[in-house]
């Protein structure tokens, strides 16, 4: 597989390293109500879809940026890759 | 004289050859395959079948074949199951054949063809059920002496293997009519190409065929054509080389058989490459496969298809037999006849299928005729026809060249999903719709099966795919060549037939297939299955479409309904040595030195793999006969007096910036924002799920600026999580990461009087008195005149203890200095060994207690999870199972005998039961302590703080033994803690 | 001065130097590291910083700059590379720390990296049996962190050719797979 790193080009997926969903960048606040419940939701319940999945790789032989990349799962098409700490802040998860 | 040998060809008549099958020495000529040496020598008897041992001879001229396996070469360097038809004949080469129990021409085990009705489709499932345990004993065994292939050397391969990794506009593979003029047109356009060719030499078909290219013979315009290509420097040539696997975004897998042409491979050269090719295009001009037609005892030497019987005579000058009867449902089948003759060769006979067909030139034909037997034990001597009126007719000959039709080459169309399409017109399998990315298909693999098509297609093909890249190219013109219709009438199997075999490979005849139908296994799939055609090494590439076609007049349905199976990489078989590249033996990973690895090598250490570490495992000293002796002595001179261990293996992470203290409070499951300049903490790491990963300090050097530590097995896990908090989970906090782990030597100066031997070589100006220095302390420095250090008072020992790091250049020079300055205080080296032990002593909680399956709470640091922060792992570290008073506690454990405890040992009650029921806990860690000198043990015990001085069984079912242990604190030697403060 | 004696990554008293074929394969010592990673909001500052106190720029990602007497080259975002010469400038990152203050944070990477520098007529076919970089298509300045040998690794090229640089602890390795690459196109 090759991963269209948005500032380095394609490269390949060899040197990356996997983590799975990008919904775990929406980590929740410690200090919430029903924290545990909300914790167990972020942690462990994932979606699994048969298409487009957004999902997070690490550059760990290149540049040790987080990616987010957007990856069709059937056919394995890459739709995209953004650096993820640019869709953390879009997030919010910035002041 | 070689029987026979014709004249012409591609071959070099003037290069002779020797080389050696099954012991008889031949000779063959410069340019000859294997096979075409062997089949001009008059050998039509190559190997022997999978599962009758019935005798075979080649059936192809090419990687599609099924029969003439053989052991290439010997000793070391035997390489089974290679396919003779792409063994490039050289000087000295040796084969034998395989899957034989004498003789090739007596094989012992030929006697399961008398009981071939017993190894039909299906035969072991139904037959070796019984006695079960009988399976793995007995009948497996036995199938696998008798059946399978060649056998391994068991010795290491001497050779080398590379790996490599190229770059291309547009890949091309196969270089036939097709692949040469699409290299031609994107060659000229200046687009990067790459042309792989699995054959020696380019051109395709257009070496095995007589018809003219305009004015000159196919291979002279290949000659032409590959010279312009080799002018190019945008163009990579690349022979002998398979593309075996078409993967994600046109990243293609290649093997180069770069020396396996050559009995030995020079010096320093690899014997194969495996090549990782990215391609922005690539077009398949993999040309067609002929298929055989099913007929009775049609697996006898000699009965060879009819392409590979014309490309012997016209490319190779060699042919099976001087009679040969050709059998055919098509044209192309009078092509071989005619070139036969054209030879010399006797063709007494060409048997076409077809009522009325007339081939200008052609006087012995026999329309509408089949053949129903043959005869020859070692090697067809007659064949009988039924004619077109029903008699029939025994015709003598020393080989049958069998056309049923040509099946586009589509392995590689298949390797993302792709599902060929049934092509009405060739009547075989075309590509599908769904190709893998990039890939477009040209020539015979397209269905265009003239020359002329094949040309044309590939020129076009090539301007179709590189327009798609913004590259303009026009089709190269190419020269007039043949460009006749297919006529063929689809034609399978000769009906009424015994044993008429389908997949030569793995001995699937007909009566197999019929066998299936009746027995409910009618798709492709379960056909596929439940026969095992199209699983062998050649994946039933001259068997599949014929199989399913069989399928199909069973069941009634159309072909095309009833589908085909895929193919899957590798096109054809890779050899392992391939796979594994350079990364055999000690290169099968880097390995990383510590900086004191000289010095230590020089002292005699035994050394421990620890990752891709190796690190100083003990010191054995003259006398010390056991690994034990060493290891007691270092304890004991280190709590004694003082010793030495390099940590440079653990972790080091630099974390600065202006929220670097915020940042650490949120990775760390205690706090660390209040932690003074000057200070250093030891610090646990939570999974999100609450479970403990890691543990190590992080030391305080200035406000926004500090140093943490991480075991030497999570450095890159640790790593990998910290860039993660900080790109993703918090990007608002300004904070910047960068390993140093290599940048430092470190190394543990632990004992009584590690202070005494430190101030011998920090400089003056440092102050490191206990007061100026205390406990938990940490600075930069400058030791041996100048040199900066990192200086660090922690202790993993339990004793006054340091951590020194200087650049990593002068590592080796500090151990020496530290061994020559120590010598007034007797100064050890200690290894991996002895400070297990003397963290096992302490109670300190390493890997084995940092298991993957503990919480703080397991390992009784529950009060260090700060409770008024969040940090990760914090809320699911209070889940209600993870935070039972009653659960597993870190505990010591004290064997009431000598006995040492086995680690792993479960704790079961004093009596009892002994089963999983009644598990107590576990044992995490044990050693000899040679300061209590008793066996002492770490592990997990049910409610543990609560049973102090309760007696267990430490039990190890595994190994058989158990050991009666007293809980007691894990904290063995100096439980106050004083020595680390002194 | 410390009155230790330092030692190359590769272990011998001289740093290694290798010819096969035209290829040279050199081990490189004489170079101070120190990385640079820009503190939050501070890029612009950080580029004038550079800029006025050591005249060099900071790269693009993939590039590499290279301004006598230093080199500097992109990391990751917002992070790069810097070198000097050893010998008189052997505290590089307390220099550039000294100069940059709270604009950036400095680390110190000298020894945590072996160099090897690579020259040869055509590298393009020894480097395509070590890695995936299109190396090839790459021009001089280009630099770029990728796997080499199972390893993370800096290949950076100029007029001169490459260098190479990985861990140091397994420089050992790293120069086993050079030679092996250069032996198999020599």
């Amino acid at each position: 597989m090759l991963i269209p790193h948005p500032l380095l080009g394609l490269r390949d997926a060899a040197e990356f390293t996997y983590l799975g969903d990008a919904a775990l960048i929406e980590r929740p606040e410690g200090d919430i109500e029903n924290a545990q419940d909300v914790f167990h939701n972020y942690l462990f319940l994932r979606d699994n879809p048969a298409g487009e999945h957004r999902e997070l790789w690490f550059h760990e032989q290149g540049d040790r940026s987080w990616l987010v990349v957007t990856r069709n799962t059937v056919t394995h098409e890459i739709i995209k890759a953004e650096l993820a700490r640019d869709v953390a802040i879009q997030k919010g998860r910035s002041t | 004289m070689s029987i026979n040998r014709l004249k012409g060809g591609l071959i070099d008549h003037d290069a002779p050859l020797n080389f050696s099958f099954d012991g008889k020495k031949y000779e063959g000529r410069a340019g000859d395959t294997l096979a075409s040496a062997l089949l001009a020598n008059g050998v039509r008897l190559m190997g022997r079948s999978f599962k009758y041992h019935r005798p075979r001879g080649v059936l192809s001229a090419g990687s599609e074949e099924p029969n003439a396996l053989v052991e290439l070469r010997t000793s070391a360097r035997k390489e089974p199951n290679t396919r003779a038809t792409g063994v490039e004949l050289f000087d000295g080469l040796e084969a034998k054949s395989q899957n034989r129990v004498g003789s090739l021409a007596f094989d012992a085990l030929g006697v399961n063809d008398l009981f071939q009705r017993f190894f039909a489709a299906g035969f072991y499932y139904k037959t070796f059920m019984w006695p079960a345990p009988f399976w793995e004993k007995v009948y497996e065994p036995m199938i696998r002496y008798a059946a399978g292939l060649g056998s391994i050397s068991f010795q290491d391969d001497p050779d080398l293997y590379d790996k490599g990794f190229l770059h291309c506009d547009l890949l091309i593979v196969g270089a036939g009519p097709a692949g040469l003029a699409a290299a031609l047109t994107a060659g000229r356009a200046g687009a990067r190409v790459i042309l792989a060719e699995e054959d020696y030499c380019l051109g395709g078909r257009l070496n095995a065929e007589r018809q003219p290219l305009e004015d000159i013979s196919g291979p002279e315009w290949v000659a032409k054509t590959q010279a312009e290509l080799a002018s190019m420097d945008n163009v990579r040539i690349m022979a002998r080389t398979t593309i075996f696997g078409a993967f994600d975004h046109g990243v293609y897998g290649a093997v180069e058989r770069a020396a396996d042409h050559l009995g030995v491979p020079a010096a320093d050269k690899p014997r194969e490459v495996l090549w990782r090719i990215y391609s922005k295009k690539t077009l398949l001009c993999s040309g067609a496969i002929e298929r055989p037609i099913a007929f009775e005892k049609n697996d006898r030497p000699g009965v060879m298809l009819a392409g590979a019987v014309r490309a012997y005579a016209n490319r190779w000058a060699a042919t099976a037999a001087e009679d040969v009867v050709v059998f055919t449902n098509n044209d192309d089948g009078h092509k071989t006849a005619g070139d036969l003759r054209a030879k010399g060769v006797n063709v007494p006979a060409v048997i076409d299928v077809r009522q009325g067909v007339s081939v200008a030139g052609e006087t012995e034909i026999l329309t509408g005729a089949t053949i129903v037997d043959t005869k020859g034990r070692l090697g067809v001597k007659s064949v009988t026809v039924r004619l077109a009126d029903g008699k029939t007719r025994e015709i003598p000959c020393g080989a049958v060249a069998v056309s049923g039709g040509w099946n586009p080459n589509v392995g590689l169309t298949c390797h993302q999903n792709g599902r060929p399409a049934w092509n009405e017109t060739i009547q075989a399998f075309g590509p599908g719709e769904r190709l893998p990315v990039g890939q477009s298909v040209a020539g015979a693999a397209n269905g265009d099966m003239s020359t002329h098509a094949a040309l044309t297609g590939g020129a076009q093909g090539a301007v179709e795919a590189l327009e798609a890249l913004g590259i303009s190219a026009k089709p190269a013109e190419v020269p007039a060549a043949e460009d006749a219709p297919v006529s063929i009438t689809p034609y399978w199997h000769v009906a009424g037939a015994k044993r008429a075999w389908v997949d030569f490979q793995n001995d699937i005849t007909v009566k197999d297939v019929k066998l299936a139908h009746q027995e409910g296994y009618r798709s492709v799939e379960l056909l596929k299955r439940y026969t095992t055609m199209g699983m062998a090494t050649d994946q039933g590439k001259t068997a599949n479409v014929t199989g399913l076609a069989i399928m199909a007049e069973l069941t009634g349905k159309p072909i095309p309904e009833t589908g085909t199976t895929l193919f899957r990489p590798p096109y054809t078989p890779v050899a392992m040595g391939a796979l594994a590249g350079r990364s055999v033996g000690k290169e099968f990973h880097p390995t990383r030195l510590t900086p004191s690895h000289k010095w230590a090598e020089e002292q005699g250490a035994a050394f421990v793999e620890v990752g891709n570490w190796m690190r100083a495992q003990y010191f054995p000293r003259k006398g010390e006969t056991h690994w034990r002796q060493s290891v007691d002595r270092e304890v004991l001179a280190t709590r004694g007096s003082v010793g030495v261990c390099d940590v440079t293996t653990l972790g080091k992470i630099d974390v600065q910036g202006a929220d670097a203290a915020t940042f650490l409070n949120k990775i760390y499951a205690n706090a660390f924002a209040k932690l003074p300049v000057g200070k250093v903490r030891y610090g646990l790491m939570l999974r999100e799920d609450g479970i403990a990963y890691d543990d190590g300090t992080a030391a305080r050097l200035a406000e926004d600026h500090f140093v943490v530590t991480t075991t030497t097995a999570n450095a890159v896990l640790v790593y990998r999580n910290m860039e993660f908090a900080r790109q993703c989970l918090y990007p608002e906090l300004d904070v910047q990461l960068i390993s140093t782990t290599e940048a430092w030597a470190q190394y543990a100066v632990a004992g009584p009087n590690a202070r005494k031997l430190l101030q011998k070589i920090v400089d003056p100006a440092f102050d490191i008195s206990n007061e100026a220095f205390p406990f938990m302390g940490c600075g930069e420095i400058t030791v041996c005149g100048g040199l900066r250090a990192r200086l660090f008072r922690i202790s993993f020992s339990g004793e006054l203890a340091y951590e020194i790091a200087v650049p990593t250049r002068y590592g080796d020079a500090l151990m020496r200095r530290l061994m020559a300055e120590g010598k007034e205080f007797d100064v050890t080296p200690y290894g991996t060994e002895a400070l297990g032990v003397m963290r096992i002593e302490k109670g300190h909680a390493a890997g084995a207690e940092l298991n993957g399956t503990t919480t703080a709470l397991n390992l009784g640091l529950g009060r260090m999870v700060s409770k008024k922060k969040d940090c990760i792992g914090n809320v699911l570290s209070e889940r209600e199972g993870m935070a039972a008073p009653d659960g597993l506690a870190l505990v010591g454990l004290r064997p009431l005998s000598s006995a040492t405890i086995p680690a792993g040992s479960h704790l079961m009650a004093a009596t009892g039961p002994i089963d999983a029921k009644h598990d107590q806990g576990y044992v995490t860690s044990a050693a000899y302590s040679p300061v209590l000198k008793t066996g002492i043990g770490l592990g997990f015990l049910k409610d543990g703080s609560n049973r102090m001085g309760e007696t267990l069984r430490a039990v190890n079912p595994l190994e058989g033994g158990e050991v009666k242990v007293e809980v007691v604190s894990a904290h063995f030697v100096d439980p106050e803690g004083g020595r680390v403060r002194d | 001065m410390t009155d230790l004696t330092a030692i190359p990554p590769l272990g011998g008293t001289q740093p290694l130097v290798e010819k096969i074929g035209d290829i040279g394969i050199v081990e490189v010592i004489d170079r101070a590291l120190a990385s640079i990673a820009v503190r939050a909001g501070q890029d612009a500052a950080l580029s004038e910083l550079m800029a006025s106190k050591f005249e060099i720029g900071l790269p693009e990602a993939g590039q590499c700059l290279e301004t006598k007497p230093s080199r500097i080259w992109w990391m990751g975002p917002g992070q790069w590379m810097m070198d000097g010469d050893h010998d008189s400038r052997e505290d590089l990152a307390a220099e550039l720390k000294a100069a940059l203050g709270d604009v950036a944070s400095v680390t110190e990477q000298t020894d945590g990296w072996c160099r090897f520098d690579v020259s040869g007529s055509d590298l393009s076919e020894m480097f395509a049996r070590l890695c995936g970089l299109d190396f090839a298509a790459l021009k001089s300045g280009a630099a770029t962190r990728t796997l080499l040998h199972h390893q993370g690794c800096f290949v950076i090229l100029s007029e001169l050719g490459a260098s190479v640089l990985g861990p140091r602890s397994s420089a050992g390795s790293l120069h086993h797979a050079l030679v092996a690459a250069a032996k198999s196109v020599a």
